[in-house]
C-alpha cells in the first residue's frame, strides 16, 4: 500500500487498530517522505529515525495485544519548541544548537502516552519569532506549493510537513498566530486552543501570556482527535486551567444549523487581498448554506491589537531569554573575558537578527521612564480588546474572517522591514490576546496558493469550532488538496 | 520617535547584548519604526481601563502541600552545561 499519506489521521488511527498495517510500515513510509523531501523544504531540524522505528515496534506490540490508545502507532512530528528528553532541541537557534533536553514537555509526555511515534523535530522561526520561518539558525523553510514561497511561521516546519504529507500530524505553538497563519500559508487546518488549555510545561518560552500549544492536520476530525489527547490540567504549568476536556471528537458532529456567525467588520479591510476576500465570501456563503446565521459585528479597538502586541510580546519575550546566559546550558561565546563578556558575547552571537530586536524592544518598553507609556498603556489597550470580544460573543455564537490577508510570499519579500512582517498577523493576534481559541480552515486557492478561513470562540468553545470546522470540511473538499509533487 | 546610536547602546547594555559596529545603524532604524508604529496606542482612551496582564482574569496562583517533589538530577542538567568541574558550573573569574 503506497497511499498511507492521503490518509486522515482519523483513518491511519482506525487501520492500525484494525490492523490492516504496522506502525512500522507506517512510519518507515513516512520517514521516507520526509527524507525525500528534506533538500526541498528543509520542514526538518532533527529525524529521529531509530527512535521511531523502535517506538514502532513497542506500538505493534501493543496493538497486537489489543493494548492500543488513541494514537498508538501514528507518527507524528513536534515542533522544535517542545522539550524531548534525550533528543536535542534548539528552538530553531543557534543559543539551543547542542542542547539535549533532560525531560520531556508535557504535550510530548501525553501524546506519548497516548501512542503516537514521534518522527522528528520540526523547523521554525528562531524562539518563534517570526511569521515566514526565515529567521531559523537552520535555514529557511520553504511552502510546498511553491519552494519559492514562505509556509508562515513560526511553526513554519510542522505545517511544511503537514501539507506535504510527511507526517499527518504536528505540534505547533501560537503566540501571534504561529499556528493558524502557516496553516493558511500551506492549505492545513491549524488549532490554536484556549489559553490554559494545553500545558505550557517543557514548550520553551517566548511570551508566556501569549504562548499557547496546539496542532496541525489536515482535518478538524484529526485535530479534535490529537486535542483531546493533548490538552488537560498540569500542576506543573501555573497557568493550566483545570476544568475537564471534553471529548471533542464525539462533539464533531454537532448540528450547525442556527450557529450565530458574527464577520468581523474590521477583518475584512483595505488590507485585505480582494481575491483573498472573495474566497472567505465563498466559504461564508457554504456557511449560510449549512443554516448558519450571519451578521455584522464591529470590535472597534481591535486594529490597535498588532501594536499591543509589539510591546507585550517583546517586553516579556526579553524577560524570558534572560536566562539564556551563556552559564549552564546553551551557546557559550569562545574566551570570555569576563563574565559580563561571557554574558555579552554568548548572547550577541548565540541570538539571530529577529531575537535580538525583540529582546531590545521589550528592554526598552520595560526600561524606566518608558513603562508605562508603553508597556501598561499596552496592557490597558489589551484589556480593550478583551472586552470588544466579551461584547460581541454576547451576541454571537463565533467570529469568522480571513486568517491572513494575502497568500504565500516569497522568501526574502518582506525580511527587511520588520513592520510588513508583523502586519502578517494582523487577523491572528487579537484571539492571543484575549486567550481565545481560534483555528484556520483551507477554504480554496488563489493563483494554485492556499487561503485561509479563521473561526474564533470565547474560552473553551474548542468543541463548538472543531465541530463548526467539521461541518465545512462535510461538504468542500479544500482540505483534501496535496501540493503538486506531494500527492 | 527616533532614538540615538547612545540610546541603542544603552538598550543593548541592558540587554546585556553584544553587538557589532554594523549592527547598530540596523536597529537604531527599526527599532525607531517599531516605536513610531506602537505609537498608535496613543489613540486609544484607557484612563478608567485596568490593564490586563493574563488573558484568564479571575484565575489565581495555585497553592501546593510543601514537599519535595523534585528528583536529584544534577549530572542530567550538567550535561548540557558549556563547562561544569566536580558539579559546579564555572565561568570566568569574578574576584580577583
Amino acid at each position: 500500500m503506497s497511499d498511507w499519506h492521503t490518509s486522515t489521521l482519523t483513518q491511519l488511527a482506525a487501520g492500525l487498530r484494525a490492523r490492516k498495517f504496522s506502525s512500522a510500515e507506517l512510519v518507515r513510509a513516512y520517514l521516507q517522505r520526509i527524507d525525500a523531501s528534506q533538500a526541498a523544504l528543509n520542514a526538518f531540524i532533527s529525524v529521529t529515525r531509530e527512535q521511531a522505528l523502535s517506538d514502532a515496534a513497542v506500538a505493534d506490540r501493543a496493538l497486537a495485544a489489543g493494548a492500543a490508545g488513541a494514537l498508538t502507532g501514528v507518527p507524528i512530528a513536534h515542533k522544535d519548541i517542545f522539550c524531548t528528553q534525550g533528543v536535542r532541541t534548539t528552538c530553531g537557534s543557534r543559543m539551543l544548537d547542542n542542547f539535549v533536553s533532560p525531560y520531556d514537555a508535557t504535550v510530548v509526555a501525553k501524546l506519548k502516552g497516548a501512542g503516537a511515534v514521534m518522527l522528528g523535530k520540526t523547523n521554525m522561526d528562531e524562539f518563534a519569532m517570526g511569521s515566514s520561518s526565515e529567521t531559523s539558525f537552520y535555514g529557511p523553510v520553504r511552502n510546498p506549493w511553491n519552494p519559492q514561497l514562505v509556509p508562515g511561521g513560526s511553526s513554519g516546519g510542522s505545517a511544511a510537513a503537514v501539507a506535504a504529507r510527511l507526517v499527518p500530524a504536528a505540534t505547533a505553538t501560537d503566540t501571534g498566530g504561529s499556528i493558524r497563519q502557516p496553516a493558511a500559508l500551506c492549505g492545513i487546518t491549524g488549532l490554536k486552543p484556549t489559553y490554559g488549555r494545553v500545558s505550557r510545561f517543557g514548550m520553551i518560552a517566548f511570551a508566556s501570556s501569549l504562548d499557547q500549544g496546539g496542532v496541525l492536520t489536515a482535518t478538524a476530525a484529526d485535530a479534535a482527535l490529537v486535542l483531546r489527547e493533548m490538552a488537560g490540567f498540569d500542576a506543573n504549568d501555573s497557568t493550566s486551567v483545570d476544568t475537564p476536556v471534553p471529548d471533542y471528537v464525539a462533539a464533531l458532529e454537532r448540528p450547525l444549523a442556527g450557529l450565530k456567525v458574527g464577520l468581523l467588520k474590521e477583518f475584512f479591510d483595505e488590507g485585505l487581498d480582494a481575491h483573498n476576500e472573495r474566497r472567505i465570501r465563498e466559504a461564508l456563503k457554504v456557511y449560510e448554506g449549512l443554516g448558519a446565521k450571519l451578521s455584522e459585528v464591529s470590535l472597534p479597538n481591535l486594529p490597535l491589537s498588532v501594536p499591543v502586541y509589539y510591546v507585550v510580546a517583546p517586553a516579556e519575550c526579553s524577560s524570558n531569554l534572560a536566562r539564556y546566559d551563556g552559564v549552564r546550558f546553551g551557546y557559550r561565546c569562545e574566551k570570555p573575558r569576563d563574565l559580563a563578556d561571557l554574558y555579552r558575547r554568548s548572547r550577541g552571537e548565540g541570538f539571530g537578527a529577529e531575537v535580538k530586536r525583540r529582546i531590545m524592544t521589550g528592554t526598552y518598553v520595560l526600561s524606566a521612564g518608558y513603562y508605562d507609556a508603553y508597556y501598561l498603556k499596552a496592557q490597558r489597550v489589551r484589556q480593550l480588546i478583551n472586552e470588544d470580544f466579551r461584547r460581541a460573543f454576547g451576541s454571537v455564537d463565533v467570529l469568522m474572517g480571513p486568517t491572513t490577508p494575502t497568500p504565500a510570499f516569497a522568501i526574502g519579500a518582506k525580511t527587511s522591514d520588520p513592520i510588513t512582517m508583523y502586519l502578517n498577523d494582523i487577523y491572528t493576534i487579537g484571539a492571543n490576546l484575549a486567550g481565545l481559541p481560534a483555528v484556520s480552515i483551507p477554504c480554496g486557492f488563489v493563483q494554485q496558493l492556499p487561503v485561509g478561513l479563521q473561526i474564533v470562540g470565547p474560552h473553551f468553545s474548542e468543541a463548538r469550532l472543531l465541530s463548526a470546522a467539521h461541518a465545512f470540511q462535510r461538504v468542500t473538499d479544500w482540505h483534501t488538496r496535496v501540493p503538486p509533487g506531494y500527492a | 520617535m527616533a532614538l540615538t546610536r547612545e540610546q541603542i547602546a544603552s538598550i543593548a547594555a541592558l540587554a546585556r547584548l553584544d553587538l557589532t559596529a554594523s549592527e547598530f545603524p540596523v536597529y537604531q532604524d527599526s527599532l525607531s519604526r517599531i516605536l513610531e508604529f506602537v505609537s498608535a496606542l496613543d489613540r486609544a482612551h484607557t484612563a478608567d481601563v485596568a490593564p490586563m496582564s493574563h488573558p484568564l482574569p479571575g484565575l489565581s496562583q495555585r497553592l501546593r502541600p510543601d514537599v519535595v517533589t523534585e528528583q536529584d538530577r544534577r549530572e542530567h542538567y550538567q550535561a548540557n552545561a558549556p563547562q561544569v568541574a566536580a558539579g559546579l558550573y564555572l565561568v570566568p573569574k569574578v574576584i580577583e
